[in-house]
């Protein structure tokens, strides 16, 4: 090893050598990640240069990843990533949400090695215009990985999804992969409260995108797709894992945000005989986690806005986000990976916008995530 | 018979009955009554008086020349009695009367200043709002005129009307959860000066909703304060997290 510098001192020390490395600091101050990468290798170089400390010093960047890497993880299978509830309008790609979901992009393109595919969690649109999916699906086409598409309310109530069909076909269908069966829902279903009404596609739509609008319905995955599932499932030997895609929680946290599936109960049912579930969800736009009986739920993050914990049902399990900065679009956003172990389980990853990064794995599942630490 | 009538005869029977047994000396029925009441003004103050309660516990009336542990002349008892019977009247309210040692009647009504009265008048209630009592009407347009105002605030609350690119307050923050009203006037750390609550609804239009921002006394901005804090009453206060 080189000589043992405090960051602190190490700062010192380049400060005084010159300039650059001034700026290069109050840089490392205000920096997203991909920035704070290269400002970091630039930073070893110096330091190398320097005779500060010997390059591999700075490896703690990989360390700081250590658990997103397969290398670190012997008991990881594959991953997949995920970027769910974009929201985007068609107005550019200057659009904050459009940005946003960029971002997203470029940082599954930036994962290294690739994930074996992109979930995208619903809510591609934000007012089911034809425009809003097109536009979605363009901005989508820059993932390099194979894309597997999931509905949302917002993508589904203007034309009852027609256009989303169109273009990316069933709301609901399974594929295995390397030894886990996948299911996606469409568990945004609700029943029918426009026509008695005479609501327009418009008015549907804008009722339904209104998290807190009691005029709809609640979220269902519905008779018709249950008996779906279980077909599906008799198929399925019940030692093989299994990790299910719905948009909103398959279980009851908040009726009046629709964080919520009404006939979740029904669902569990038909998953609670196999050995390993995961469900991940999108719609909450926050760090969630439960665990009901043998199934455990993840919640993704959004990359539009993040939405605060509701005022009750929080599962217990769940460490808590702290309250996201307005002043800063992407705090408390993202997009992240899930590592599919060996065992079927999962660990989830969080890749927190401007904030730590955070992984749920299954060990801290099932002990029993404690909350009062950090919050993320 | 109406029940109001039958009520009447009731009070009368009961108030005369009891002063011409004269049980008016220590534990007797109205003695007992007054016990577990808080002596009236004036009743223990060197003031010579004694009060008298009627059935419903709600009307009293205070005989002043007479000491509480005295007897009620007869005369005194009657009119005691059909003063009584008379503020039965006002079935809802609070009514303490005084017999001043002059003979002249004056009420409180409901806690408010003793005003002069006339028996079988009406009811001497001193109200600010030009002496007019609030009726159900009075009410119901008050609370109609509240609600266009809450429903107002609601509405823009909901809508992209006060942005450019689409987005609107509820977007972030469904039931306007996360808006801490309670915490205002506060230093806004982002801002770098004190702010009200109205200052945050103003950069939020102004940044996330990318609109432009609404001047103190708007009328939109006095809609989107009412939704706010009446939609945030009553909410758990969090002292330290916001």
């Amino acid at each position: 090893m080189g000589i043992n510098l405090t960051p602190k001192e190490l700062e010192r020390e380049l400060r005084d050598r010159s300039h650059e490395s001034e700026s290069l600091i109050q840089s490392l101050f205000n920096c997203d990640r991909r920035h704070f990468l290269r400002v970091s290798a630039r930073f070893a170089a110096m330091a190398a240069a320097a005779g500060a400390i010997q390059p591999h010093a700075f490896q703690l960047v990989d360390v700081a990843y250590a658990a997103a890497t397969p290398d670190a993880t012997p008991e990881l299978a594959f991953r997949f990533a995920y970027v769910s509830d974009s929201h985007l309008y068609s107005r550019g790609m200057n659009h904050r949400f459009a940005k946003a979901a960029l971002k997203a992009v470029e940082d599954v393109n930036a994962l290294d090695p690739q994930p074996d595919f992109v979930l995208f969690g619903g809510d591609l649109a934000q007012l089911g215009r034809p425009e809003e999916l097109e536009f979605g699906r363009q901005i989508l086409s820059g993932l390099k990985p194979p894309v597997k598409m999931m509905v949302g309310e917002h993508d589904w109530y203007f034309d009852l999804g027609e256009k989303w069909r169109e273009m990316f076909g069933a709301d609901r269908y399974s594929f295995d992969h390397k030894g886990i069966h996948f299911i996606v829902l469409n568990s945004v279903v609700e029943d029918d409260f426009w026509t008695a009404k005479g609501y327009t596609p418009e008015q549907r739509m804008a009722i339904v995108a209104g998290l807190d609008d009691g005029r709809q319905s609640r979220f269902t995955v519905g008779e018709e797709q249950r008996d779906w599932l279980r077909k599906d499932l008799a198929k399925v030997p019940k030692n093989m894992p299994l990790i299910v895609f719905s948009h909103s929680p398959l279980y009851k946290y908040y009726r009046p945000w629709n964080f919520w599936t009404d006939d979740a109960e029904q669902v569990q049912a038909l998953l609670f005989p196999f050995k390993t579930v995961t469900v991940v969800h999108g719609h909450t736009h926050q760090l969630l986690t439960n665990r009901i009986r043998n199934i455990t739920f993840h919640g993704m993050l959004s990359t539009a806005w993040p939405w605060p914990y509701a005022p009750q049902g929080l599962p217990p399990l769940t460490l808590q986000m702290e309250r996201a900065d307005p002043f800063d679009q992407f705090d408390a956003c993202g997009d992240g990976s899930v590592d599919v172990l060996k065992s079927g389980s999962v660990n989830a990853n969080y890749n927190l916008w401007d904030r730590n990064p955070r992984t749920v794995t299954y060990a801290e599942v099932i002990k029993g995530l404690k909350g009062g630490g950090p919050s993320y | 018979m109406t029940p109001l009538r039958m009520l009447r005869v009731a009070v009368v029977l009961v108030v005369t009955a009891v002063v011409s047994l004269a049980v008016v000396r220590t534990a007797g029925f109205l003695g007992a009554q007054r016990s577990a009441r808080a002596p009236i003004s004036g009743e223990t103050e060197g003031w010579a008086s004694r009060t008298v309660w009627a059935c419903d516990h709600r009307k009293a009336v205070v005989v002043e020349g007479v000491r509480a542990d005295e007897k009620l002349p007869p005369q005194k008892a009657q009119e005691v009695a059909g003063l009584l019977s008379d503020l039965m009247r006002f079935c809802n309210e609070e009514v303490v009367a005084r017999i001043s040692s002059q003979e002249e009647i004056t009420l409180s009504v409901n806690g408010l200043p003793f005003v002069d009265y006339i028996q079988g008048g009406e009811l001497p209630v001193e109200l600010v709002h030009g002496k007019v009592q609030h009726t159900d009407r009075d009410r119901a347009i008050w609370k109609a005129e509240l609600d266009r105002e809450i429903g107002e605030g609601n509405r823009l609350f909901h809508s992209d009307e006060l942005g450019t690119n689409g987005l609107a307050c509820a977007m972030c923050h469904p039931d306007a959860s996360n808006t801490h009203p309670e915490t205002y006037p506060k230093f806004q750390t982002q801002l770098k000066k004190v702010a009200l609550l109205r200052d945050m609804v103003n950069w939020c239009i102004q940044n996330p909703l990318e609109g432009k921002v609404l001047p103190e006394d708007d009328p939109r901005m006095k809609a989107l304060e009412a939704y706010i804090l009446v939609k945030r009453t009553g909410t758990t206060l969090e002292p330290g997290k916001h």
